[in-house]
């Protein structure tokens, strides 16, 4: 697999965040020029919820598509992470000022009654420690504690699914595709031990014969 | 959607109509898809006409109308009704229809008779909601009221809205508009209206039954299970994002003074 030339790297992960970012801009513009539909709000705090579910599935993505296609986009992956988190913490700053209005006890009651609010609060809460600890001064710091955290990333995932699939009054084709690719990357968690292993000893067979 | 000519009527809330291009943009039409959007761009091939409703069940004359007929034995008004939808948002929208009472007094509902049952109509071919491989609710719709709040003067059958027959992704060519309930109450493209004894099942009750009651009366004080009920959003109030905040939601939808009576007695916590 041809890869970019290390040079560039850096210049195409600033561009993913710039990609990434567009369509949050974008629809904010929108947005605040009135060109967002009869009800911007909503419309706006969906959109933002669902780019936030689909920055997480790229992120759980970057590991199978190495192992099955051997394509490496591991330089991207931080990238596509803070994406969703920024996208996560968007979503939930329209749900709080322009959708609650600041309610305090509404959102309290929101968060007490409710459980599509708590698992959605649960995967924010989740994912700050991970965008705080997603520079490389934390991976050197916290050595091997770092992968055992990050792998909190597949809990937020669940959550991130749920808290879409509970929120709707019917699951139609869309939420039903989100809830399947979520499936899909974790239950590939599952298997990837014994998929790997596999994989070595083929490879070790190989080299042997050679 | 062609012309439709109707008397003023005494009915009609003092607050700022919801543009016309709101009103018939943003629908919930499930027959036509899920999204808000959906029954304004997948409704072109819907033919309401021609059109017959089945009116009978209880009844001591059972009739087929056609909806020509309709248009001409019943004279309509125009009625500017608040719309709160189930999901929190709300519009005024002014209505063109008779009151359903009209109706029933032509078939002449028996003693026996509790409920009225009503029903939408099944066309996968014209419907694209009601084909295909994830249907989000069982066809046809299916809704229901007591006798007593059918007969109600507020409660009509709209045949139009802003001076123009409905266009599809309304309801056309007649439908339910009941202003003190939650909006999914208000069936569309009825085809058939049957008097029964016993309470009619309902769409989203079955659905979803600890979500949505039979009654769908609008009340503040009782939460949907997933949001609060307390407030809600005026579409198109203010345009843009930062546009209108949200309005307190009233018991009744504001109809308080009209409908209440109706359920006096009853815990409508426990009949929501």
């Amino acid at each position: 697999m041809p890869a970019l030339p290390a040079r560039y790297r850096p210049l195409s992960v600033w561009a993913l965040y710039a990609i990434g970012l567009t369509p949050g801009l974008w629809t904010f513009y929108l947005g605040v020029t009135a060109d967002l539909g009869a009800d911007p709000v909503r419309t706006f705090e969906h959109f933002l919820g669902l780019w936030a579910l689909r920055f997480l599935c790229l992120t759980l993505l970057v590991t199978p598509v190495r192992d099955l296609f051997g394509i490496n986009l591991i330089s991207y992956r931080r990238a596509l992470g803070l994406l969703a988190f920024w996208y996560v913490l968007a979503h939930f700053t329209v749900y709080l000022t322009l959708d609650r209005g600041m309610i305090l006890t509404s959102i309290a009651g929101d968060l007490a009654k409710r459980p599509y609010i708590m698992l959605g609060m649960a995967g924010l809460v989740m994912l700050i420690p991970l965008a705080l600890t997603s520079n490389r001064w934390s991976i050197r710091r916290l050595g091997p504690r770092w992968t055992t955290l990050h792998r909190l990333v597949y809990v937020i995932a669940a959550a991130g699914a749920l808290h879409y699939a509970l929120s709707l009054k019917s699951i139609t084709a869309e939420p039903a595709f989100y809830i399947a690719a979520v499936g899909i990357l974790l239950g590939y968690r599952l298997v990837r031990p014994t998929l790997m292993s596999r994989k070595r000893q083929r490879k070790a067979q190989f080299s042997a014969r050679a | 959607a062609a012309p439709l000519a109707a008397k003023p009527s005494d009915y009609k809330v003092d607050e700022t109509v919801t543009s016309k291009e709101d009103a018939t943009s943003y629908n919930n039409f499930y027959e036509f898809g899920t999204d808000k959007t959906d029954p304004i761009r997948y409704s072109d091939d819907f033919k309401p006409q021609p059109w017959r409703v089945e009116v009978g069940g209880l009844v001591a004359k059972p009739t087929v109308f056609g909806i020509d007929d309709i248009m001409k034995d019943f004279p309509m008004e125009e009625r500017v009704y608040r719309m709160r939808c189930v999901e929190a948002w709300s519009m005024v929208i002014p209505w063109i229809g008779f009151p359903l009472s009209a109706l029933l007094d032509r078939v002449e509902p028996l003693g026996s008779a509790k409920y009225v049952a009503f029903e939408t109509v099944v066309r996968p071919d014209e419907m694209p909601g009601q084909r295909g491989l994830f249907q989000p609710l069982r066809w046809p719709y299916v809704e229901g009221l007591r006798l007593d709040e059918a007969r109600h003067p507020l409660a009509i059958l709209a045949t139009g809205l802003y001076g123009e027959t409905l266009p599809n992704q309304n309801g056309a060519p007649l439908r339910l508009v009941v202003p003190w309930k939650y909006g999914f109450k208000g069936i569309k493209s009825i085809v058939r209206i049957t008097l029964t004894e016993k309470e009619p099942p309902s769409t989203w009750n079955l659905s979803a039954p600890h979500e949505y009651g039979f009654y769908a009366n609008v009340n503040p004080a009782v939460d949907h299970p997933r949001w609060s009920q307390a407030t809600e959003r005026r579409i198109g109030e203010g345009g843009g994002l930062f546009g209108g905040a949200r309005r307190e939601t009233l018991p009744f939808n504001g109809y308080a003074d009209e409908v209440a009576g109706l359920y006096a007695g009853m815990d409508l916590a426990k009949y929501y």
